[in-house]
């Protein structure tokens, strides 16, 4: 399917809504939620997403948004779906949206009890890096080397970014897969797949976040392709925990990492050792990855 | 009627599947342990009606009782003591959010250290969220009142917490009149609230909003609370019509002449009840309903009888303050001409009440005189 085919399926966010320009958590759900078609129920969790949604009675989706305290996601997402099947709205795909706190942090341990029970949702993880909406503070899924308003110059993020997928992928659910709205046609296609599967299922969108990752609004589709093109966030998916596969091939040694951070004023600090730091720890999760898709 | 010997917490959760809920989301903590298992023993023999759905944490279980409430299905959770606190967020949200869920709470004390006694700080520190709150003083009480409970919230759009003190009435076996489930469902009815989450419908629930807009909201939870003895009233009239029993928010039982009485919640009001024929001149006031506060009811006792002196048993402390119920009681009594006399009973950490307790607290409420109100602890008047 072209791009294109994306632009005419259903519009589910309305234009006026409260995010910042170029947000990438805003494209994300725009696509995703065309994907899914009308028949959502959305249990948003706290985050960015708590502000762009609007100011009820204002909604910035078509759909209805039952927000939920930040550990909670999980949680009642499996309560919301298992309660509108007993109400028999069998046919309604709910979504849980979270940030990256919402799940790699403070709402891990809903997130790791609901795909432990395959609770029947779409948890769907906007990660813009950061606690951006409280201000660009640093989460687990921040990466090595970046700025922070709590690792703030000369400080940085020291450990790793906590990989979320292989986490996921040892829960053994039906199906997970990472994306990002600079390749909406793939970001499309894992949605309707995801749609069709009964089950647990985990979607990871990488949110380039302007204001807080230091870009020009206008690069956000840039800046995530780069992500992708660079080896920093691979675009696959897993099916039941056991079968990977890439779903974009990109030639990793053509484009050099410096390339995606440097566009970037939260990593305008890397040194060169950091920058080498950073570099083999994304080749040696590539290579981690190659060795689980090649199975 | 159908009678069985049964503890405190077969009875909450028999009750429960005598209601029959759409989903019962629970996590296991002493001593609620055994209302989790009655419901999944149910579960297992195909009576339960519902689905019972086990989850990793209490925070999740109430999470998810949110979700499901949200979505318009009856819902049912139990807890106790540590449980209680992991929750507490979503104890403000869920009734934030105006979500008719029953949760049983069974008073166990909150460490450090490790303690098992049934201190009931717990529930109480649980207050000022906009949950109502039932104390239930024996297994029939906990049976009859988790079924009205789900009626009362139902009716008021607000989530109601039963609670009783564990071990004493949660793992003690009595006689109960555990009805029919027929019978019961004739009375309670299916699910009787609106769905907040209707698929086509996108409504924008619980989202930001202003402090004028919340400030609003919680006068109209208020609002909606301070009908609760009203529509309680009406519930238990029906109630009576099908079981032949019925309940108050305060009961009292206070002899001619008498112008002392006790006040107590839960087992200790049992204790006291009991104890009555042995004790001259001295009634009780067994408060069943502690939110909302029944201030009216009790200011009214205290002049019907006209009172001189209450004693209030508090198995719980507010660290810096005093006992939770004697502060609440002072305050309903703060706007009458003459005020009796409290004296504060403090059972803190679940400590047992005997009878000499009991008896040494008339005497000290006698041996002072010009005090307004005395706070005695309990391991001195062993």
């Amino acid at each position: 399917m072209k791009p294109e085919a994306l632009v005419h399926q259903q519009e589910m966010v309305y234009s006026g809504h409260n995010a910042c320009p170029g947000c990438g958590a805003a494209l994300a759900v725009r696509f995703l939620t065309k994907a899914l078609g009308s028949n959502i129920a959305v249990a948003l969790t706290a985050s960015c997403w708590s502000i762009i949604a609007g100011m009820p009675p204002l909604n910035a989706l078509k759909c209805p948004v039952l927000h939920c305290p930040f550990p909670s996601a999980g949680s009642v997402g499996s309560g919301l779906k298992r309660g509108l099947e007993a109400k028999g709205y069998h046919e309604t795909t709910v979504v849980v949206l979270a940030g990256d706190g919402g799940t790699f942090d403070i709402g891990l341990q809903a997130l790791s009890g609901a795909a432990q029970r395959n609770e029947d949702f779409i948890f769907v993880c906007y990660d813009n890096e950061a606690y951006m909406n409280t201000g660009m503070q640093t989460s687990s899924a921040t990466p090595f080397g970046a700025r922070t308003n709590t690792a703030p110059y000369p400080l940085f993020k020291e450990g790793e970014k906590k990989d979320i997928m292989q986490i996921m992928a040892a829960h053994s659910v039906p199906y997970i897969a990472t994306a990002t709205i600079a390749y909406p046609e793939d970001l499309d296609a894992k949605l309707k797949k995801a749609k069709a599967i009964k089950g647990f299922r985990f979607i990871h969108i990488l949110s380039p976040c302007p204001p807080g990752w230091g870009t020009e609004s206008s690069e956000t589709v840039e800046i995530s392709r780069l992500a992708v093109t660079t080896g920093f966030f691979p675009l696959f998916e897993v099916d039941n925990g056991t079968t990977w596969r890439m779903t974009v091939q990109a030639d990793i040694k053509s484009v050099p990492l410096s390339e995606y951070l440097g566009r970037q004023k939260r990593f305008k600090n890397m040194d060169q050792a950091k920058l080498e730091h950073l570099q083999a720890e994304v080749d040696r999760d590539y290579k981690k990855l190659m060795a689980k898709v090649a199975k | 009627m159908t009678f069985e010997m049964i503890s405190g917490s077969q009875a909450a959760a028999t009750a429960v599947q005598r209601v029959g809920v759409d989903l019962i989301a629970a996590y296991p903590i002493t001593p609620q342990t055994a209302i989790v298992e009655t419901l999944a023993d149910f579960d297992a023999r195909g009576e339960l009606g519902g689905e019972f759905v086990s989850v990793e944490s209490e925070y999740s279980a109430l999470a998810f009782c949110t979700g499901a409430s949200a979505s318009g299905a009856r819902v049912f959770t139990a807890t106790a003591s540590h449980g209680l606190a992991y929750m507490h967020e979503m104890i403000h949200w869920s009734s934030g959010a105006r979500l008719p869920i029953v949760m049983v709470n069974v008073n166990r004390a909150i460490g450090a250290p490790w303690c098992l006694d049934p201190d009931q700080g717990d529930s109480l520190s649980q207050r000022d969220t906009g949950w109502l709150q039932i104390y239930c003083a024996n297994a029939q009480e906990v049976f009859d009142t988790v079924l009205q409970a789900f009626s009362l919230a139902e009716k008021l759009l607000l989530p109601c917490m039963v609670v009783f003190d564990g071990f004493y009435i949660s793992h003690t076996y009595e006689v109960v009149d555990i009805a029919e489930k027929s019978l019961v469902q004739s009375l309670i009815g299916p699910p009787n609230f609106k769905a907040q989450v209707v698929p086509g419908y996108p409504e924008n629930l619980h989202g930001l909003s202003t402090g004028e807009t919340v400030h609003k909201l919680v006068k109209n939870r208020d609002d909606a609370m301070h009908l609760a003895p009203e529509v309680f009233a009406e519930i238990n009239k029906q109630f009576k019509k099908v079981f032949g029993r019925s309940y108050q928010d305060v009961d009292e039982y206070i002899p001619a002449g008498a112008r002392k009485a006790f006040m107590a919640v839960g087992a200790l009001a049992e204790t006291v009840k009991w104890s009555l024929p042995d004790l001259e001149n001295i009634g009780l006031i067994k408060l069943r309903m502690f939110r909302p506060f029944p201030a009216e009811r009790l200011r009214a006792i205290v002049k019907a009888y006209e009172l001189e002196e209450i004693i209030v048993l508090d198995r719980n402390y507010s660290i810096g303050s005093g006992g939770v119920f004697a502060q609440e009681l002072c305050q309903a009594l703060y706007q009458l001409p003459v005020k009796p006399v409290i004296r504060d009973l403090i059972l803190a950490g679940g400590i047992d009440l005997t009878g000499d307790m009991l008896l040494n607290m008339l005497s000290a409420g006698n041996a002072e005189t010009n005090d307004q109100y005395l706070e005695v602890w309990g391991d001195h008047l062993k």
